[in-house]
């Protein structure tokens, strides 16, 4: 039995410590918004921020993640509340299929907390590790600028606890 | 003052002034004229070409090229034990590359490190082999470089102590340890060894990196590709003392060179990256003349290398995670390597996109830590625009205890030498450094591009 912190609230998870944290957040926790793409860390689909930091949850177990902060997109808004990345990547229709685009906000996500105002260099360098097989890499380019004007307004920061790290 | 007294001031005087001259005729280097940048036209396109393989087969794009910077611009920090050195600018650029220099001064510059202004270059520019690079090697070098794209880019200031910011310096050094024609062909043995022999000890300067340097920063003549340092890298031993599980050979250190990774060791990755990047646009037999000169240098295994190698493959092609006294000895390395490393490097699947199984890894059995401390926490990148091997790194979801414990592990499991000491050390200094390294790095630009090769391991999967 361990504790997890997800979204600013403790889980207790019965697993093994040698379980994805992706297998936990889905499976347990019912936390559907980080994707299983390939399962060996290589396409992004399952990225969520573990204390600020873009983490791919299908090759982290549990194991890692004793006492730290798991932040996951449902943390971050809701559907009442997106959050200024969630606004973002509506309003320039980022997504197509969508399967990347939950790895794709949390990883933009983390650079913005981190960078709040990223050139179109430091995007392109950091959103590397996340793929997306539709095509859309212009729109999310876009929808990172964009996210990072709204996250200059004070009515439009995150509901949950994610931007607050 | 005495007639002795005179005598002696005299004789000093004399000496001193001896010593200055002597020191100006060993320092002093005349400036060569500058020329109107010629106009790339000028120059025969099949010297270009050739020029283009030249540079690839010497990896001149990795140093004068900087993250995010136009190619061959300059301006990548270079950390010596001495201080921090900065390329230069080798496009044609009139005003801050090489745009004014005639082919003279080009050669001069390659043959013993002087710039067209007569002023000595660092040796962090590894003239200590670019001297043994032939006339028309160079000419066709110099025709690649005049028709690059000109790039403004003024030189950075070098970060260096005095009296080493003193240029005249160098001279010194160049005294001591630069040697022209240091290669020589050998009638005795094949064209094809000394093709290898004239690169390997010339342009494709390898043992810059694994050629272990001295306190004045000059290759170890006595202790010729015994592996060095680059980067916060270990560049491994090459030659007798290498510690590759399997021990090479000239088919599989072609198949590395060429491809960037090999079956048996695993994937080029740290500043080999960038180098097998470029072998693998070259002309395909001066990659095998290379690996064949190479092999030589690493000499034959004795039987007992052999036997052991022929183990480590045995265990590689049928793993068993059980090794129950290295998991007892160390429960949480062992439980990260299970839960993290094992799904990609313990199943079977064919390099380059499955891991090599670290039975087979050099970086385990290397005298430290370094390199397998950067390759966890910074993963192999993607190569842009190309399929290529790929890793995620874990330096935002292990701490340094946690990584320290994998290392720790790994090394006990996979390696039959004794433990590591420093490996936390290693692990903080690879965080440290590996960021700064990513940040200024170029990084590959051109994977392996031989589609014979690169399909196997795909028809390989099920």
């Amino acid at each position: 039995m361990m504790t997890l912190k997800v979204n600013g609230r403790d889980h207790q998870i019965d697993a093994d410590p040698d379980t994805p944290l992706l297998y936990v957040l889905r499976d347990e926790i019912k936390l559907n918004a980080a994707k299983f793409g390939c399962g060996l860390g290589q396409c992004g689909s399952c990225t969520v921020i573990v204390d600020g930091k873009a983490v791919l949850s299908c090759v982290t177990p549990l194991l890692l993640l004793e006492g730290k902060q798991i932040t996951t997109l449902e943390g971050l808004g809701t559907i009442e509340a997106p959050a200024p990345i969630q606004r973002a990547f509506m309003e320039e229709q980022a997504a197509q299929c969508g399967y990347c685009i939950a790895g794709m906000m949390m990883r933009a996500q983390a650079l913005l907390q981190r960078n709040p105002k990223p050139t179109d260099a430091q995007i392109r360098a950091e959103m590397e590790p996340n793929l997306c097989r539709c095509g859309t890499h212009m729109r999310i380019l876009r929808a990172v600028h964009r996210a990072s004007r709204l996250m200059d307004t004070a009515d439009a920061s995150p509901a949950g606890h994610g931007s607050a790290q | 003052m005495t007639a002795r007294s005179r005598m002696i001031a005299s004789v000093v005087a004399v000496v001193l002034i001896a010593g200055a001259a002597a020191a100006f005729a060993i320092a002093w280097r005349p400036v060569i004229a500058a020329i109107d940048p010629p106009a790339p036209a000028s120059f025969d396109p099949a010297l270009v070409k050739h020029g283009r393989e030249l540079a690839a087969l010497g990896n001149c794009n990795d140093c004068h090229t900087v993250r995010g910077g136009a190619s061959f611009g300059g301006g990548l920090p270079v950390p010596t034990p001495f201080g921090i050195i900065y390329s230069s600018n080798i496009t044609p650029d009139p005003e801050t590359g090489i745009g004014r220099w005639p082919e003279t001064a080009f050669r001069r510059a390659m043959r013993s490190g002087v710039n067209r202004d007569g002023q000595h270059l660092y040796p962090t520019f590894p003239y200590d082999h670019f001297t043994n690079v032939s006339d028309e090697d160079d000419a066709a070098l110099y025709a690649f470089l005049m028709t690059r794209p000109a790039v403004h880019a003024p030189a950075r200031e070098n970060q260096l102590p005095f009296p080493l910011d003193q240029r005249v310096t160098i001279a010194g050094w160049k005294l001591l340890f630069l040697r022209r024609g240091s290669y020589q062909p050998d009638g005795t043995r094949s064209a094809e060894w000394n093709r290898g022999a004239y690169l390997v000890e010339g342009l494709a300067h390898c043992g810059a990196c694994h050629t272990p340097r001295n306190g004045l920063g000059a290759e170890r003549s006595n202790a010729a590709f015994a592996g060095g340092d680059v980067d916060n890298w270990q560049a491994y031993a090459i030659n007798t003392q290498s510690r590759a599980p399997i021990p090479w050979t000239a088919d599989a250190l072609f198949s590395y060179l060429r491809q960037g990774w090999q079956a048996d060791h695993g994937t080029a990755r740290g500043p080999m990256a960038e180098v097998v990047s470029n072998l693998s646009s070259v002309n395909e037999s001066d990659v095998r003349a290379i690996a064949t000169y190479m092999a030589g240098v690493f000499g034959a295994p004795s039987p007992d290398r052999i036997q052991r190698g022929e183990a480590a493959l045995a265990q590689a092609k049928s793993p068993t995670l059980e090794a129950p006294a290295v998991v007892a000895a160390n429960a949480t390395g062992a439980a990260i390597y299970a839960a993290t490393c094992a799904t990609c490097h313990e199943t079977g699947r064919a390099l380059p996109y499955g891991g090599v199984h670290l039975g087979l890894s050099t970086a385990l059995s290397s005298p430290d830590a370094r390199n397998a401390a950067n390759i966890v926490l910074s993963g192999v990148r993607a190569v842009a625009g190309e399929r290529s091997p790929i890793m995620p790194g874990f330096a935002d979801s292990m701490n340094d205890g946690q990584v320290t414990a994998l290392l720790q592990f790994l090394r006990a499991r996979f390696s039959n030498q004794p433990p590591w000491t420093g490996v936390e050390n290693s692990v903080a200094e690879a965080r440290h450094t590996q960021t700064v390294f990513l940040q200024t790095s170029p990084g590959p630009h051109n994977a392996p591009a031989d589609a014979t090769q690169r399909d196997k391991p795909l028809k390989a999967l099920p």
